[in-house]
């Protein structure tokens, strides 16, 4: 006769809440396969951590958001934000999916370059362009979006230098009603810093404004604020035509659309509560078809969108390293994924659920990472099922930033997988070894050591 | 290790302290571990037992039977007279 | 003739010292002409006393928080619904209205009807957006400010006059009476409920209540206004009189006519000594004391679930002034194995 399966015994006081038969349960629902693979089969051949990126969700939500603008706007173009997440390969999706690159780095440049993006579909973005880098740009026929007065400055030298005329746009920052405001990056619109710096860009006639672009916030929740930005935005462009009799080729929007992570602090689930695509392009494409752009002189409409595009298309598994109880009697498991992986814990509750079945016995745990550190805490509250160690966990909503900002802290990065449209999954890249650290390093020779 | 006097679990897995008046959920597993109490059964026959019917190796139930005593005494289900005792 | 008899489920059974609606809207449906009731209790938590009252509600089933989110709310009713087969849900609680009133049309292919205010009603009375509502319906509503950041505090000295009232996104408000006070406040509030804080002018005067139905066209249904006699700690009434206001149906009218509501409501309103109305905040939903509605003649829950099924409802026109609702408190007894049935299954 086989044996029952194994689970710990447990006892749990009645509390007059909501009974955990029902209550939280799909927040367990166990997740066995990701696209046709199974986890416990992920974890054996690549190890544990593992990031894993599905390939089907990024082109179906490549598409979900092209639909959303597209039905609404004629002409829509998609920049892909590196930033979020830059590994070759995700690029690549992204740019078989007809997405331009946006870069706010030398580095992400060269990065973009090297995978063969054509240097006219770059958008090169943020405050630290040094000579080289807009010396690259120029030369491309990027298009360089300018932060700052010293910017601006520089590239009218280099275009004199280099005989070329620079394709620019400015970064404009504006009040949208949101708060915190952006106003650290581009130019002011309201006090006039915007019409200021595209002046001086028209008068020099040694660039050509192509574009004008914004960036309002980050995780933004309110579609309307880019109705207001937009609306901006296309009051300068106007205004550009009727005094330069010259047009604006195109509006770029940034991004900032949040995805369907909850914040923390939330009340109800960002699942439930955050906007859709289709409520951005509504809130975006309708201001721009109400202005005063004539029907064939309607701009480009770029978006730069990173994280609504990647972030559920990533999943981290991780394994149960221990299970203990805390001084006043609370459940703590410790799991092999720390913060230094998985930056974005200090922002939203990631949903977690387990690889393999469960009963509906459940524990409100506390979910550690395996650092040697106070702060390395995944959930503060989480109600799991009863995890026995060994077993696995899938922490989802992770593709975006996780992979660009993660540490090498304490212990080093973890394999990333592809999993592709067959279901088949790639090595995309390969954990780190102490090789690879120490090749970096240099001892001085008075530190070394006869061995 | 005993179980207070009064102290009874229901074949649903409920658990009412008529001392302190609080009500309890056990999952099946620790329904027969506190039917095994109550037959005041040693560690060593309620391991074997538990051995004998689920898919588990000893040294790991062996310490989550542990942390349940823990938490059967943090919420004072157990016999603390006859803990001093023994 | 036999009344056609309908399955409602309800929410906000906890009739306690600062109540849910639930209960008052049960005895109204349990009075109600036109059809007769099983009512079905759906539960947050398993002391709502609402659960263990037999003789209102026929059985109650446990329901997720909103927390954990839409999806596992719809499968928890779907559930209910194989067993029960509704024909209507009458949400009361506030924190819950967002996901109903997205499940609306899921909940209507499954031949559940409900009657809510649109999302865009109801995000538009939200607290923060009390002003600009105000403006664009031109209704009287006391002055506000949203501050998001503590530095703000100091800037509102000159635009507002102490005393004035701090308060929280979705609950909680303070009386500040110097800048010391306004910021601790804000430190407490924002700590408990989140940014942005509210900085509402203070108006001096009396409080008085309207509830009522609109029908989403813009028509009045119903509309009892109603003093507070008594207010306990919680700031809840604990006894009402039903009063005779013209200027507070005109007022009721209008926030009708030009929202064009839909579904049940509580106005607060504050009358000041120079006999100006401000409205002060808007209720989505019916409040606790719906039955004195009832009492004065105007069963407000009947009608709102002959319009939820899709009827015609013809328009209460009087109401029966100077009648008072007096609160109490009973102490039910309640045999444990209830309880842990509730508890444990999520039903009884």
């Amino acid at each position: 006769m086989s044996k029952t399966r194994y689970e710990r015994p447990v006892i749990k006081k009645l509390e007059t809440g909501m009974p955990n038969k029902f209550g939280t349960r799909t927040e367990y629902e166990p997740m066995t396969h990701i696209d046709g693979v199974a986890v416990k089969d992920l974890i054996k051949e690549f190890g544990s951590p593992l990031f894993v990126i599905s390939e089907k969700t990024i082109r179906d939500t490549v598409k979900k958001a092209k639909k959303a603008f597209g039905t609404r706007y004629p002409k829509v173009q998609f920049a892909w934000s590196y930033k979020t997440n830059y590994l070759n390969a995700i690029c690549n999706i992204f740019h078989q999916e007809d997405s331009w690159a946006e870069v706010v780095s030398g580095f992400e440049y060269d990065k973009a370059i090297n995978l063969g993006v054509d240097g006219r579909k770059i958008i090169f973005n943020g405050p630290d362009k040094s000579e080289q880098d807009l010396t690259k740009a120029i030369t491309n026929d990027s298009l360089i979006h300018i932060d700052h007065l010293d910017e601006l400055y520089s590239i009218r030298e280099l275009a004199d230098k280099l005989k070329k005329r620079p394709r620019v746009a400015i970064r404009v920052n504006m009040d949208t009603g949101v708060y915190p405001m952006w106003d650290r990056f581009g130019f002011n619109y309201e006090n006039g810093q915007a019409w200021d710096a595209i002046n001086k860009i028209m008068h020099s006639e040694k660039m050509e404004l192509v574009g004008l672009h914004c960036h309002i916030g980050t995780f933004m929740l309110s579609p309307f604020a880019y109705g207001t930005a937009a609306s901006k935005l296309s009051e300068l462009a106007l205004a550009v035509e009727q005094k330069f009799k010259h047009e604006i080729k195109y509006i770029d929007m940034g991004g900032g659309f949040a995805s369907k992570n909850t914040l923390k602090g939330s009340y109800l689930p960002g699942t439930d509560t955050n906007p859709t695509f289709d409520d951005f392009a509504e809130a975006i494409s309708t201001v721009l078809l109400n202005s005063n752009f004539k029907k064939d002189k309607l701009p480009l409409l770029i978006l730069e969108t990173g994280r609504a595009l990647v972030d559920e298309a990533g999943y981290l598994l991780g394994s149960v390293i221990s299970n203990k109880r805390s001084s006043t009697g609370r459940r703590n498991t410790i799991i092999d994924v720390g913060v230094n992986i998985l930056f974005t814990s200090f922002w939203y509750d990631h949903k977690i659920t387990p690889a393999q079945p469960f009963t509906h016995y459940s524990e409100d745990t506390c979910l550690y990472g395996p650092l040697c550190m106070n702060i390395d805490v995944i959930r503060e509250s989480a109600n799991l099922p009863l995890l026995n160690m060994g077993d696995h966990i899938v922490i989802h909503n992770v593709g975006a930033y996780n992979m660009t900002q993660w540490m090498q802290f304490i212990t080093l990065r973890p394999n990333v997988v592809l999993i592709d449209l067959d279901e088949k999954p790639h090595l995309i890249r390969i954990k780190e070894s102490l090789e690879n650290m120490n090749s970096m390093e240099r001892v001085p020779s008075h530190l070394t050591f006869d061995r | 290790m005993k179980l207070r006097k009064n102290v009874a679990v229901s074949e649903a897995g409920l658990l009412f302290n008529p001392v302190t008046g609080e009500s309890y959920s056990v999952n099946p597993i620790g329904v027969e571990i506190i039917n095994l109490l109550r037959e005041e059964k040693s560690p060593e026959d309620i391991s074997k037992f538990i051995l004998g019917k689920f898919a588990t190796d000893k040294a790991t139930f062996e310490k989550d039977y542990h942390d349940f005593i823990g938490i059967l005494e943090h919420h004072n289900l157990l016999d603390s007279h006859e803990e001093t005792k023994a | 003739m036999k009344k056609r008899k309908l399955k409602i489920a309800v929410t906000g059974l906890n009739a306690i010292d600062s109540p849910g609606p639930g209960i008052s809207v049960i005895r109204a449906l349990r009075e109600a002409a036109s059809f007769d009731v099983r009512i079905i209790g759906l539960s947050y938590e398993s002391l709502e006393p609402g659960i263990y009252m037999h003789d209102l509600v026929d059985r109650t089933y446990s329901i997720p928080y909103p927390t954990a989110g839409i999806d596992t709310l719809l499968a928890r009713l779907e559930y209910i619904h194989e067993k029960e087969k509704l024909d209507v849900i009458i949400p009361n609680f506030d924190a819950e209205l967002y996901p109903f009133i997205k499940l609306e049309t899921k909940l209507k292919a499954m031949g559940i009807h409900m009657f809510l205010p649109t999302l865009h009603q109801f995000e538009e009375r939200q607290k923060v957006n009390l002003n600009e509502f105000g403006k664009k319906y031109n209704i009287n509503v006391p002055r506000s400010k949203v501050i998001h950041d503590l530095s703000m505090v100091y800037s509102l000295q000159s635009e507002f006059s102490f005393p004035m009232i701090v308060k929280g996104k979705f609950y909680d408000a303070s009386i500040a009476y110097s800048i010391e006070q306004v910021k601790s406040y804000y430190n407490k509030i924002s700590a408990k409920w989140g940014l942005p804080i509210i900085i509402q002018e203070f108006i001096h005067g009396t409080e008085f209540n309207v509830t009522g139905l609109g029908d989403g066209k813009g028509n009045t249904i119903a509309a009892v206004p109603m003093r507070k006699q008594y207010i306990t700690e919680k700031g809840k009434a604990w006894g009402g009189i039903s009063i005779s206001d013209e200027e507070m149906l005109d007022m009721t009218r209008k926030f009708l006519r030009t929202t064009k509501w839909r579904g049940g409501f509580e106005l607060e309103l504050m009358k000041n000594k120079d006999g100006e109305l401000y409205m002060l905040e808007i209720n989505p939903r019916l409040p606790a004391w719906i039955y004195l509605a009832v009492g004065v003649g105007q069963n407000i829950p009947e009608a709102l679930v002959k319009l939820a099924m899709g009827e015609k409802v013809k328009p209460f026109t009087k109401y029966t002034v100077g009648k008072m609702f007096v609160r109490y408190s009973w102490d039910m007894i309640v045999d444990r194995e209830e309880f842990e049935q509730i508890s444990i299954y999520g039903e009884l």
